[in-house]
């Protein structure tokens, strides 16, 4: 008997019972589809995150107020005022002990309403200087960015993100409308470029304006001079460290703090936000496709329940089979087939399943599934595996039987 | 006739003055166990049939007929004593062997008929060839021309549920020729049959029989057992006679 012809009757046997194979095979089918996804879903989220760190800038150090090094927790509030003041920023652009620095960008940032006449939108209103552009690594997509003498005169000018213009005018061509914030009106004087963030934080819905606008005529108060974030961009990707330790040694100094352990402000790397953030994530995912694996080893263990029915249900089958002249490898390939035939069909319908919703999740939830061919492949292989070995032990019961006791059987 | 060669051409090729011993069982007992209670249902059967010889066996029913036809099939194994088949000792062969045995020397029709109710009569007669690697096409032409042989030309692709009791005992008649096996073990092969039915099946055997094949084969007709050239009487587990059919 040859590989075909026990593939036909494994196929027919398989058949001959409908329900019950459906009902084994959709086992394997949920556990294969909940593996693809669990994994699609953690990589493509780790792919987010890191996309949505890069696209801070390049070679950037990012600078918060508070400490994250205390055990007791974050030290300078972010509720309360900021640590970190626009003359750090300024020490830090132009002191000689930072030659590693190229450029620094401070940001002041409060979510505010907008209008412009009937059309209400509240974003998040930054204070930049004329750095921010370069180091944040974005580009306008019409009219000009803040300039120095903008910051020097508090200009009334903004420049809005993409999403921000279209929910205010409907379209992004607004150089030269105005808008209104905290009672005060300013004119757009450029569009950011969009750069299509798929993230909750949008890069697009932004609206900047000169940082002394911000401080004096729009955030003000108390926390007139304080600002919520700087970016420091390294002069290379080699000189980072250094930028780092200069930024932390002039800020450290600047604030009179001698023990870095009682720094009142945080410095992290972009490397290192990715490689928490992808730690983190991963660690999920592991998590998850366990759990999933779990669902596998469940659905594999369906195979064998079913297999050893099939067996006790074909004793006398069997029993023919070798009073007939079946050697007991021959009956033991007819049950293995069985077994990897339901593992395989419940491989591949998993995997279309898994393929289908990743493809049809990223609109449902709002982040990416990233399918590799290699994931699909591995588990088709792994059902089929699992089809097998569960269907080893059946399959060897079967081979052993005493042809005449299996006959008798009924 | 259409095979008939291979027993006879065996034969011719090697003469041998003794007649050879197709089958020899030297003290054979068989025991059942079923929980605490043992049952002997054969206690000490001398039995030897020589190549080409047509016995039949008769006897009462639970005298161990079948108990004895199973261990010929090898398909159940002696408790005590020994069976020698070819002159080989069937205690001595693995699985393997024995299912060659099986598949190629023996043709085996069941007391209860045994064949798979999902496969066509013809897939059914296909079944022994299939463990012995013969090829697809000769396969259906042989299993054809087994079921023409039995009468049942027509009924290829029925079903044995679609088949009358008769018919489904000629399908395992010619399931069991259609291997060409030197030994042909056939368990009340014509319980069911009609008379009609019953003289075609034993003029198969006969024309078997002149082909130079062993046959023995179980009945309680006497007119049946009266084809044969030799009967054995079987009662309680033993042999109680052994004779040469004198018609
Ligand atoms: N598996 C078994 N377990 C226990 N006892 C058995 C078993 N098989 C057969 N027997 C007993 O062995 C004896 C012989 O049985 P066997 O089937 O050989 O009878 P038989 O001569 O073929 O009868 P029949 O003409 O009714 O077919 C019977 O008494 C039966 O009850
Ligand atoms: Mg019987």
């Amino acid at each position: 008997m040859n590989w075909s012809e026990t593939l036909r009757i494994s196929w027919s046997a398989v058949r001959s019972h409908g329900l019950r194979s459906t009902l084994t095979v959709l086992g394997i089918l949920i556990g294969i589809a909940a593996v693809i996804l669990t994994v699609g879903l953690g990589l493509g989220t780790q792919k987010d995150v890191s996309a949505q760190i890069s696209s801070l800038g390049s070679n950037l150090l990012i600078v918060s107020p508070g400490s994250t090094t205390s055990t007791t927790g974050v030290r300078g509030g972010f509720g309360t005022s900021s640590t970190l003041t626009l003359a750090d920023s300024e020490a830090l652009t132009s002191s000689v002990s930072t030659p590693d620095i190229k450029a620094v960008a401070a940001e002041k940032s409060q979510p505010m309403a907008l209008t412009a006449g009937t059309a209400n939108w509240t974003t998040t209103v930054t204070g930049v200087t004329t750095d921010w552009l370069s180091v944040r690594a974005r580009t306008l997509s019409s009219g000009a960015f803040i300039t120095a003498a903008d910051v020097t005169d508090s200009a009334s000018v903004v420049v809005l993100g993409s999403q921000t213009a279209t929910q205010l005018f409907g379209s992004t061509n607004v150089v030269g409308q105005t808008v209104t914030a905290n009672g005060k009106t300013l004119t757009v004087i450029g569009v950011l470029a969009s750069v299509g963030s798929n993230s909750s934080t949008s890069l697009d819905d932004v609206a900047i304006v000169p940082m002394s606008t911000a401080a004096n005529e729009l955030i003000g108060g108390a926390t007139s001079s304080s600002i919520s974030t700087m970016y420091i961009e390294a002069q290379s990707s080699t000189q980072l460290s250094a930028a780092y330790q200069e930024a932390d040694s002039l800020l450290l100094n600047l604030h009179g703090i001698t023990n870095s352990a009682n720094a009142d402000f945080t410095i992290s790397s972009q490397d290192a936000l990715v490689s928490t953030a992808t730690s983190v994530y991963r660690t999920l995912t592991v998590l998850l496709t366990g759990i999933a694996g779990l669902s596998l080893l469940v659905g594999g263990i369906g195979v064998m329940n079913i297999m050893l029915v099939s067996v006790t249900e074909r004793t006398k089958e069997i029993g023919l089979r070798k009073a007939l002249g079946a050697p007991p490898w021959a009956i033991r390939r007819q049950f293995l087939i069985e077994a990897a035939i339901l593992g395989l069909s419940g491989g591949l319908l998993g995997a279309i399943l898994g393929v289908v919703s990743a493809w049809l999740l990223p609109g449902v939830i709002g982040s990416s599934v990233v399918i590799s061919p290699a994931a699909v492949g591995v588990s088709i292989g792994v059902a089929i595996v699992i089809g097998v070995t569960f269907g080893v032990y059946p399959a060897t019961r079967a081979a052993r039987l005493a042809p005449i006791d299996a006959l008798r059987s009924e | 006739m259409v095979d008939t060669t291979s027993g006879t051409r065996r034969r011719s090729s090697a003469p041998t003055p003794e007649p050879r011993k197709a089958i020899e069982l030297i003290g054979a007992r068989k025991a059942y166990r079923s929980g605490t209670i043992e049952f002997e249902a054969l206690r000490g059967i001398e039995l030897s049939i020589n190549v080409g010889e047509y016995v039949a066996v008769m006897g009462p029913s639970g005298s161990g007929k079948s108990t004895i036809m199973n261990i010929l099939g090898c398909l159940d194994t002696l408790t005590e004593g020994q069976y020698r088949l070819g002159g080989d000792d069937v205690d001595d062969m693995d699985e393997i062997d024995l299912a060659a045995i099986r598949n190629e020397q023996i043709g085996f029709v069941f007391q209860g008929f045994n064949l798979m109710p999902s496969l066509s009569a013809w897939r059914n007669v296909e079944v022994p060839m299939m463990y012995a690697r013969v090829p697809k096409e000769e396969r259906k032409q042989r299993a054809q021309r087994a079921l023409e042989r039995v009468g049942l030309g027509s009924r290829l692709e029925n079903r044995p549920g679609e088949l009358s009791g008769g018919q489904q005992q000629r399908v395992a008649v010619a399931r069991a020729l259609v291997g060409e096996p030197t030994i042909i073990l056939a368990d009340e092969p014509t319980g069911n049959l009609d008379s009609v039915s019953t003289m075609d099946v034993l003029t198969l055997f006969d024309e078997l029989h002149a082909a130079g094949r062993t046959i023995v084969l179980i009945t309680h007709e006497l007119e049946v057992a009266q084809r044969a050239r030799r009967i054995v009487w079987v009662r309680d587990g033993e042999i109680m006679r052994d004779e040469v059919n004198a018609a």
